[in-house]
C-alpha cells in the first residue's frame, strides 16, 4: 500500500466509524495489548502506516510513520551513532513507534535523560472527525498553538490516531559502564539521592532488594572518574541487567501475580506493601509484585504524592489511578474536543471516555 | 494597535464600567490592590512589545489564591475578559490588556514556598522572578536550568505560560522539560492540580498542554520546578568566522560529532558591533561569532572542549578562543546576553522576531533575510540560538518616521512566512500572543485551528481568558488573506474571500 493510500484508508475508516458511532480499537503491532483497560470495537489496524519519512542526524531529528517498528527506527539511529534517549521498552518484537508514544513509555534512563513526551517535537494525527491534522513540527522549539503533540503522548489513543511522529534524538554516549553495590535498602536509597544531587554521568539507578545497580554513560574520562568515586564492583552482566529491567524479562517480572507500577517523588524512600519490589528511576519508580488490593495501592500512591497503575494482571477493569472529580471532568471535555463521537479506544484509560 | 479616542459618551460609559468593576473588586481585595482609572493604568497598557497598546478597564493585584479565585468567579459571573500578567516582559503582546477587561497581575505572588534539596525541586509562586529561583537554590548546589535573557525580570508564571527557553535549552530543555506540577484556577474559579512531584501522572499530559498556553486555559497560581545540580565546570569557546554560512555549517558539525553543547549561540556583524560598543566583551571584528559552552564533570568538559576546538578550526574559523577563567567566560557571555539592549542603543526602535527553522536551512534563510532587509531598507541584526535553529532577527527602525513601523511589521511577517516555508515555525519561544496571530493562519490549516479552539473551549467555553490571542478565528484568517495551503488545497473554502 502506498503511504497515501494507507492514510486515506485510515481516514475513511475513522469517518465511517464516526458516522455510525461505532467504537474503534487502534492497533499496530499488538505488543501493548496487555496495557490499560479493556476496550472493545472494530480493529483499526495502522501497521501499514509505516516507514521512516526523514532522518537528519545533524538536526537530531527523526520523523517516522506511527506503524514503523521500533526496532527499525533504533537500527537506523544506531547506524548514525544516535538513539532514542528515553530508552523505550518494546515488550515484544512487534512494538511500533506509535504504540510506544501512545502509551508514553520510557525506560530506566528516564530520570536522567527525559521521558518519551520530552522528545516529541511534532505529530500528525487523525481526530475523531476524521480530520488529518499536524501539530508541532521538526524543530527543537515551537510554541505556535497548544502543545497537542505532547498531549497525545500517554493518552493511549483515546484522543486520536497517531499517524506520524517527529522526535528529537541524541548521540549515543561514547562509553557505557556498569557497577553494582551490595547494600541494604536504606543505604541504597541514600546513595541514589546523593548521587543525583551531583552532576554525575549516570543513566540508570535501580535497587533490586540486594544490590544497587548503576549505569554510567558519557565521555570516557567522565565515566572513569565517576566509577572511582562511586565504588562498588564492575558488573560484567550489566548490559543484560538493564535490558531485562527495561523489557521486564527478569525473574521478578516474569513470576506469577499482578505487577504494579508506582510513580512517586524521588525522595519517597519507602512504599509499604507486602510482596516484592524493584526500585528504579533513582527512587522515583517502584515496581511491585503484590496481591494487595487496588484500592490500598491507589491510596498509598496518592499519599506518597504519586500514582499507581496495574501494569500486568488479570483485572483489566481497575488499572489507572482514579482522577479527582474536577480533573476527570476536564478529561472528559478534552476527550469530546478531539473525539466528539466517542469512537477511539473507549474505556482504555477510564470508563466511558 | 489602535489608539482609542473615545467620544464623550463612550468615555462616560467607560468610567461607569470602571467604577462598577472597582466596587465589586473592593469586596475581595483592599483598595491598594485595585487600579481603575485611565490615568493610572498606563504602566499596564503593553508588555515588552510596546507597539501594541490598550488600556484595560482595571488592574487588580491580589495577594492570595483565595482572592484570585474570587476575582475569577466575579469575572465569570459578569462575563468580563481576564488577562493574566506576570512581569510584562513578553514579546508577543500576550499580556496586552483587553479594553473591556481586567488585567490580573500575579506580581505580588513573589514567594519561593519551599526548596527540597533531596527531591531537587522548588515550589514557587507565579510572580517569582526566574533568576530568583536559581539564586535561592544555589546554597544547595542546585539551579533552575531555563534561562531566558530576560531572567532578571520575567516571572516563572509567564515562563510557563510561554514555554520560555534560554541559551541553555539545547541541552537542558525548555520550561516544559523543567516543571513538574502546577496549581491552576479555571475561569470558573475551580482549583486544579496538574502533574505531581513524581516524574509522571495519571491521565492526560495536561502539564504539557498548559505549558505555552499563553494564559488562555487557566491562571497558574503555583509551580513546582525541577532543579539540577550545578555542573562542576562550564567552559566556553568563542570562534570567529569571516563568513556567516561557515559559522552555520560549524554548528551542524559540532552536533554531528556527538557533542551536545550546553549553549550554542551565534551573532552576526551588526550584533557583534553593537554588543562590543555597549559592554566591551572583547569580541573580534568579523562576519559572525559562535559561542559554544560545554559543561559537566571536569573530565567531560576537557574532552569536549578539545574536540569542539578541533572541529571549529576544521570548519574554517579564523580564530578560536577558549575562556581561560570564569571571568573571561562571563565576559564572553556578557556580549550575547546584552545583545538586545545593545541593539537598542544603536537604533531608536527594534523589532525582535522569533522564528525557528531546521538548522540546515540556516544559510538560505539568513541570505533571504539580508535580501529582504535591502528590499525594505531596514537594517537587521541577527542574534540567535543557533544550536536549536531559533532565530532572533532584530529589525532596526524608527517608530517616529511615518510608515516605518508598518514596513517593519510587513518585513517581520515575511521572515515568519519564510520560516514556515522551510519547515519551521513562526515562534520558537516568544509565543503568538497578539503579534503573530495572523501568521498562525499561514502555519495551520482551518481544521487545526478549530481543534485548538475546541481545546480552549474544554477549559474556557465562554472564551473569557485572554480573548482574541494565540489562536485566530477562521474569519480573521479569511480577512488576513494569507491562507495555509495544505496539500495544494485552500484552507477555508467555506469562507468568503475579502
Ligand atoms: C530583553 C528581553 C529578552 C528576552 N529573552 C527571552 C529569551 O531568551 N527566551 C524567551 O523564551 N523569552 C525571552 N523574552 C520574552 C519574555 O521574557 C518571556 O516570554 C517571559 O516568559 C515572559 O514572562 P513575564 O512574567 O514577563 O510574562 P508576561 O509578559 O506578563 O505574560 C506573558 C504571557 O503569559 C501569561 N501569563 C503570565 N503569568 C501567568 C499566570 N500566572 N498564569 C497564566 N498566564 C500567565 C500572560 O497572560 C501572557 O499571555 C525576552 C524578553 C525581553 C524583554
Amino acid at each position: 500500500m502506498s503511504d497515501n493510500t494507507a492514510t486515506e484508508s485510515i481516514i475513511e475508516q475513522v469517518r465511517s466509524a464516526a458516522a455510525a458511532k461505532t467504537p474503534l480499537v487502534i492497533r499496530a503491532g499488538g505488543s501493548k495489548d496487555f496495557l490499560g483497560r479493556h476496550t472493545q470495537g472494530t480493529q483499526l489496524d495502522i501497521s501499514a502506516v509505516r516507514g521512516i519519512v526523514r532522518y537528519e542526524p545533524t538536526e537530531l531529528v527523526i520523523t517516522a510513520r506511527a506503524g514503523t517498528p521500533l526496532s527499525e527506527i533504533e537500527a537506523a539511529l544506531a547506524e548514525r551513532g544516535q538513539m532514542l534517549a528515553f530508552e523505550p521498552p518494546h515488550f515484544g518484537p512487534t512494538a511500533t513507534l506509535g504504540g510506544t508514544l501512545a502509551c508514553g513509555l520510557s525506560g530506566p534512563a528516564r530520570p536522567f535523560r527525559g521521558s518519551a513526551r520530552d522528545f516529541v517535537l511534532g505529530m500528525k494525527i487523525i481526530n475523531g472527525a476524521g480530520e488529518h491534522l499536524s501539530f508541532g513540527g521538526e524543530v527543537m522549539k515551537n510554541v505556535a498553538g497548544y502543545d497537542v503533540s505532547r498531549l497525545m503522548c500517554g493518552a493511549y489513543g483515546t484522543l486520536g490516531v497517531l499517524m506520524e511522529i517527529s522526535l528529537k534524538v541524541l548521540p549515543l554516549p561514547a562509553v557505557e559502564s556498569y557497577l553494582h553495590l551490595e547494600l541494604d535498602a536504606e543505604s541504597a536509597l541514600t546513595d541514589m539521592a546523593n548521587w543525583q544531587r551531583d552532576a554525575l554521568p549516570v543513566s540508570g539507578l535501580c535497587y533490586d532488594g540486594d544490590r544497587l545497580h548503576v549505569r554510567l554513560s558519557g565521555a570516557d574520562q567522565a565515566v572513569a572518574a565517576a566509577r572511582r568515586r562511586m565504588g562498588g564492583e564492575p558488573d560484567p552482566r550489566g548490559a543484560q541487567f538493564w535490558e531485562h529491567l527495561r523489557e521486564q524479562q527478569s525473574a521478578f517480572f516474569t513470576s506469577a501475580g499482578d505487577l504494579w507500577r508506582v510513580s512517586v517523588p524521588s525522595n519517597t524512600r519507602r512504599i509499604a506493601v507486602q510482596g516484592k519490589q524493584r526500585i528504579d528511576w533513582g527512587g522515583a519508580l517502584y515496581w511491585l509484585k503484590t496481591d494487595a488490593s487496588a484500592e490500598s495501592i491507589f491510596t498509598m500512591a496518592a499519599a506518597a504524592g504519586g500514582h499507581a497503575m496495574r501494569f500486568r494482571g488479570s483485572d483489566r477493569d481497575t488499572v489507572f489511578q482514579p482522577l479527582p472529580a474536577g480533573l476527570l471532568a476536564l478529561h472528559k471535555r478534552l476527550k469530546l474536543a478531539f473525539d466528539p463521537h466517542g469512537i477511539f479506544n473507549i474505556g482504555r484509560m477510564y470508563p466511558e471516555m | 494597535m489602535t489608539e482609542h479616542h473615545p467620544s464623550h459618551q463612550n468615555h462616560l460609559q467607560r468610567v461607569r464600567a470602571q467604577s462598577g468593576l472597582a466596587g465589586a473588586l473592593l469586596t475581595i481585595v483592599p483598595a491598594s490592590a485595585i487600579i481603575a482609572s485611565d490615568e493610572s493604568l498606563h504602566p499596564y497598557e503593553c508588555d515588552g512589545l510596546s507597539a501594541y497598546r490598550a488600556l484595560p478597564l482595571a488592574v487588580v493585584l491580589p495577594e492570595t489564591v483565595d482572592q484570585v479565585q474570587a476575582i475569577l468567579k466575579l469575572c465569570h459571573a459578569r462575563q468580563i475578559p481576564v488577562v493574566a500578567r506576570g512581569a510584562g516582559t513578553g514579546l508577543s503582546g500576550g499580556a496586552l490588556p483587553h479594553s473591556d477587561g481586567l488585567v490580573l497581575s500575579l506580581a505580588r505572588f513573589s514567594n519561593i514556598l519551599s526548596i527540597d534539596a533531596d527531591a531537587r525541586i522548588a515550589r514557587v509562586q507565579p510572580g517569582v522572578r526566574n533568576l530568583a529561583i536559581s539564586d535561592a537554590a544555589k546554597a544547595y548546589g542546585l539551579y533552575y536550568a531555563p534561562d531566558p535573557s530576560s531572567q532578571i525580570a520575567c516571572s516563572i508564571g509567564g515562563n510557563v505560560a510561554e514555554n520560555s527557553g534560554g541559551v541553555h535549552c539545547l541541552k537542558y530543555g525548555l520550561t516544559v522539560h523543567n516543571i513538574l506540577r502546577l496549581e491552576i484556577l479555571t475561569i470558573e474559579g475551580e482549583k486544579l492540580v496538574i502533574g505531581s512531584e513524581a516524574l509522571d501522572s495519571a491521565g492526560y499530559d495536561l502539564l504539557a498542554l498548559m505549558t505555552g498556553s499563553e494564559g488562555m486555559l487557566g491562571v497558574i497560581t503555583e509551580i513546582t520546578v525541577r532543579l539540577l545540580p550545578i555542573p562542576d565546570r562550564a567552559q566556553v569557546i568563542l570562534a570567529a568566522f569571516d563568513d556567516i554560512e561557515k559559522a552555520g555549517q560549524a554548528v551542524g558539525d559540532i552536533i554531528a560529532a556527538g557533542v551536545i553543547p550546553a549553549g550554542l549561540e551565534m551573532m552576526d556583524r551588526l550584533a557583534i558591533q553593537a554588543a562590543e560598543d555597549f559592554v566591551h566583551a572583547g569580541y573580534p571584528q568579523c562576519e559572525a561569532i559562535l559561542l559554544c559552552e560545554v559543561d559537566g564533570t571536569n573530565e567531560e568538559v576537557s574532552e569536549h572542549i578539545a574536540s569542539v576546538r578541533a572541529l571549529l578550526l576544521e570548519s574554517g574559523a579564523i580564530e578560536v578562543r577558549t575562556a581561560v577563567d570564569e571571568d573571561e567566560r562571563l565576559r564572553f557571555w556578557k556580549g550575547r546576553k546584552a545583545a538586545f539592549p545593545a541593539v537598542g542603543r544603536i537604533s531608536p526602535d527594534y523589532y525582535c522576531m522569533d522564528g525557528t527553522i531546521p538548522r540546515r536551512h540556516l544559510p538560505h534563510v539568513l541570505k533571504r533575510i539580508t535580501e529582504l532587509s535591502q528590499e525594505y531598507a531596514l537594517p537587521v541584526a541577527n542574534v540567535f540560538h543557533a544550536g536549536d535553529g531559533n532565530l532572533h532577527p532584530l529589525i532596526l527602525y524608527d517608530a517616529n518616521k511615518p510608515g516605518e513601523l508598518q514596513r517593519t511589521e510587513e518585513f517581520g511577517g515575511k521572515i515568519l512566512e519564510l520560516c514556515v516555508e522551510v519547515g519551521g515555525t513562526i515562534t520558537g519561544e516568544h509565543g503568538v500572543g497578539m503579534e503573530k496571530i495572523d501568521q498562525m493562519c499561514v502555519q495551520f490549516a482551518a481544521a487545526e485551528l478549530q481543534q485548538f479552539h475546541a481545546v480552549k473551549a474544554a477549559f474556557d467555553p465562554e472564551g473569557l481568558l485572554n480573548p482574541g490571542k494565540a489562536v485566530p478565528t477562521l474569519h480573521r484568517c479569511a480577512e488576513f488573506g494569507a491562507m495555509h495551503v495544505h496539500h495544494g488545497k485552500l484552507a477555508h473554502p467555506e469562507l468568503e474571500r475579502f
